[in-house]
């Protein structure tokens, strides 16, 4: 494999790893605060790129700005973000917070085939696209090969300010610092008169938010169709459960990894390409089964 | 247990086992008395990504099956349709399948519009004595390796769907010299691509197949695939994929140059080109795995066409695709078939022994040209493939420069098994004139 070719699948590979990303640190964040594994996250997804689509259309039929495409698809996820991740937590999380992580499991997993149906009663079943952003941003050529600007510049700075931005908050704002508070130590945490619950909800909404974020940037280039988001949380949770659960620079390298390792085997052996995740997490696992990037944990007792 | 038999359990077991007969058999008829009605079940995929045909398929049957209902039915008997979601998965299907024709009293089905169901139901049909129409699926497989009494399919198969496409390539660019294929991970998008490939092998082997690219079934990003086949730059660039997966690779392929540098070819894309629009541009093959299409050279200005296409848009606010071809198609084969029963029983309501057995020679007409299926129970119909155009009055671009393919020339013949027979085809196929080509 020449280099010329190890650059094109590495920058196929940053593309598709800055969705990857997103998507598995909204799933991450909400395991390392909650402690739930939360399956629905699939369903953040697909709302998110449906709505995302929705708007997306509605603004290029009235000729709206590119900066508007774009910031429509933010909005789309902040709404479903906020909206059904608040739904999710308040209506039905919290309830089980203190269950069996098994009917936690499955109370997610129930949420997420609801909306599901939900998703197919709204939109259909038809793909659903809106392209419009993609052709405005144009296209640049590397090595002779033209990519798109929206795919391969957007989506990796997206992925990569989501990530800066969010270390920063975590660790030098107030809220973020609850947050960690959380994560570490549920109850010493609340005991030093932080509002757990509170912080939770808080914390849920943005895990939503980032995972809904990966459905919209996705929605440009992708279809929509049915079933989107049952791809998407399992390839999430490859992600999450290699680099180890509520690890976020983990999840960061592990997308990337993951990322990179698809696309060299799309260049290489492309009948390897749909195990590649699996078998870099069936690899890890052996050597660290706590994932990859996992700290000792203080001990309780 | 069925209508016919219950005669010669009388003779042979006396009036007690009759009776019990009668009991289980309640919904059987004695043969010729007309049942009330002829309920009819459809499997179509209502859910999951097969749901982009399954949906249109379901409102192409209500809308034919009310139409002929009010016209009088099948000899004064109407058509009660029952649905069943594809999408279930196959055991449940199955278990669907037993459960409305050995409680409900179906008598004929509809099934299946994946491959892999069609294999599940056919054995089953055959046991449960039931008429299964195949309507959609397109493994030739199946009826190659067993014959069926009770199993027809009222359409083409993927090797006449796939020879033709191979004709309308060589014949509309007989000089290319690379090719790749971008199919999807599962039965179709491999068993395509092995007819596909032994076709062009028979007919121009110095084409070189440069990448076999099979993406995971329902992938959402074809983004190093097709950068992988532009620093390869095949001349023909082949994908059998539909739905989802081919509008995301020609909306991608597209936004990156790719579909100006390589001639596509997308045997199912008629179906998608609604959807696509602007997104799929001019000069690309597409074909409808038929001789469907409401611009349909031939019959475009036919009025029962006419007037079902009108229709249609009037419903589903869409132009009608080959699954909906398809469904009409075999629903006309179900009504057709009954009629050439009747005929021959004399007048005297069919059993659905001889109903089977009248389906098997019919020759029938759908929206399209007349489909004649063969003894082996399989459908020989026409294909016709065009190349993209953009014309005023459609917002998405349709067929042009249309050549139907007579399917008996590009049909494994009966008793013959496609792999085989594919390797056989020589060049002159190509130069037959009844292959017809359509100025506009």
């Amino acid at each position: 494999m020449s280099f010329e070719l190890l650059m094109l699948a590495a920058a196929d590979g940053f593309s598709y790893a800055g969705l990857l990303f997103l998507v598995s640190l909204g799933l991450t964040l909400i395991f390392g605060v909650q402690g739930i594994l939360n399956v629905a996250h699939g369903s953040l997804y697909a709302f998110g790129g449906y709505t995302a689509a929705t708007l997306a259309i509605w603004a290029a039929e009235k000729q709206a700005p590119t900066w508007v495409l774009l910031a429509a698809l933010v909005l789309a996820a902040l709404v479903v973000g906020v909206i059904l991740g608040g739904i999710l937590e308040i209506g039905l999380l919290r309830r089980v917070q203190d269950k069996d992580p098994v009917l936690q499991l499955l109370v997610t997993f129930a949420a997420f085939l609801i909306f599901e149906d939900l998703q197919r009663l709204i939109w259909g079943v038809s793909p659903y696209s809106s392209t419009e952003v993609v052709s405005r941003l144009g296209n640049f050529d590397i090595f002779g090969i033209t990519y798109t600007a929206y795919q391969l510049l957007l989506i990796p700075a997206v992925a990569f300010g989501v990530y800066l931005g969010l270390l920063f908050a975590l660790r030098r704002t107030r809220l973020g610092k609850q947050i960690i508070a959380v994560t570490h130590h549920r109850e010493v945490a609340t005991a030093l008169g932080i509002n757990a619950r509170k912080i939770g909800l808080i914390a849920f909404i943005m895990g939503a938010f980032l995972g809904a974020l990966g459905g919209a940037l996705a929605a440009p280039t992708t279809s929509l169709v049915p079933g989107v988001g049952t791809d998407m949380i399992v390839l999430s949770f490859s992600v999450v459960a290699t680099a180890g659960l509520g690890q976020i620079t983990g999840a960061l390298i592990t997308a990337l990894l993951i990322g990179l390792a698809r696309s060299v085997a799309v260049y290489t052996v492309p009948e390897l390409e749909v195990a590649v995740p699996y078998l870099i997490m069936v690899a890890v696992l052996l050597v660290r089964p706590n994932g990859l990037f996992t700290v000792a944990q203080a001990r309780r007792i | 247990m069925k209508g016919n038999h219950v005669k010669s359990l009388h003779a042979r077991l006396g009036a007690l086992v009759a009776g019990m007969s009668l009991l289980f058999a309640a919904p059987a008829l004695a043969q010729g008395a007309k049942p009330a009605e002829l309920k009819l079940g459809i499997t179509t995929f209502s859910s999951g990504p097969a749901s982009v045909f399954g949906v249109p398929a379901k409102a192409a049957a209500e809308q034919w099956i009310e139409e002929f209902n009010a016209a009088g039915g099948i000899n004064g008997v109407k058509i009660t349709p029952v649905f069943i979601d594809e999408g279930l998965g196959g055991d449940k299907l199955l278990t669907e399948y037993r459960r409305v024709v050995q409680e409900q009293g179906v008598k004929v089905m509809l099934s299946a519009i994946s491959s892999g169901n069609c294999n599940i139901v056919a054995p089953v049909a055959e046991d449960l004595k039931v008429l299964n129409v195949m309507w959609d699926c397109g493994t030739e497989k199946l009826l190659e390796d067993r014959r069926y009494k009770y199993v027809v399919r009222t359409q083409a198969n993927a090797v006449t769907e796939m020879v033709a496409t191979v004709v309308y390539l060589l014949k509309t660019k007989p000089d290319f010299k690379t090719i790749a294929v971008v199919n999807q991970d599962y039965a179709w998008g491999r068993d395509s691509w092995e007819i596909f490939r032994n076709t062009l092998q028979a007919l121009k082997p110095d084409v070189k197949v440069v990448a076999e690219l099979f993406p995971k079934f329902g992938a959402p990003d074809f983004s190093t695939e097709i950068s992988r086949l532009q620093a390869l730059k095949p001349d023909v660039i082949l994908s059998t994929s539909w739905g989802g997966d081919l509008d995301t690779f020609v909306r991608q392929a597209g936004q990156r140059g790719l579909m100006k540098s390589s001639l596509f070819v997308l045997p199912l894309a008629e179906s998608s080109a609604e959807r696509l629009g602007a997104a799929l541009p001019e000069g690309v093959i597409i074909g409808a795995r038929g001789d469907h299409y409401f611009l349909h050279p031939e019959l475009k200005d036919e009025p029962k066409h006419k007037a079902f296409v009108e229709k249609f848009r009037a419903r589903t606010r869409s132009y009608p695709i080959y699954p909906v071809y398809h469904m009409v198609a075999a629903l006309q084969a179900v009504a057709d078939g009954h009629n050439k029963a009747i005929k021959a029983n004399k007048g005297q309501w069919p059993s659905t022994e001889q109903v089977a057995g009248a389906m098997h020679g019919l020759e029938f007409k759908g929206l399209t040209r007349a489909v004649k299926i063969r003894e082996d129970g399989q459908g020989l119909e026409d294909q016709l493939l065009g190349m993209t155009r953009n014309r005023a009055g459609y917002a998405f671009p349709v067929m042009e420069n249309m050549m139907i393919v007579p399917a008996d020339l590009v049909t494994t013949p009966v008793g013959q098994k496609s792999p085989e027979w594919v390797k056989t085809l020589k060049p002159d196929v190509l130069k037959s004139d009844r292959i017809k080509v359509y100025a506009k």
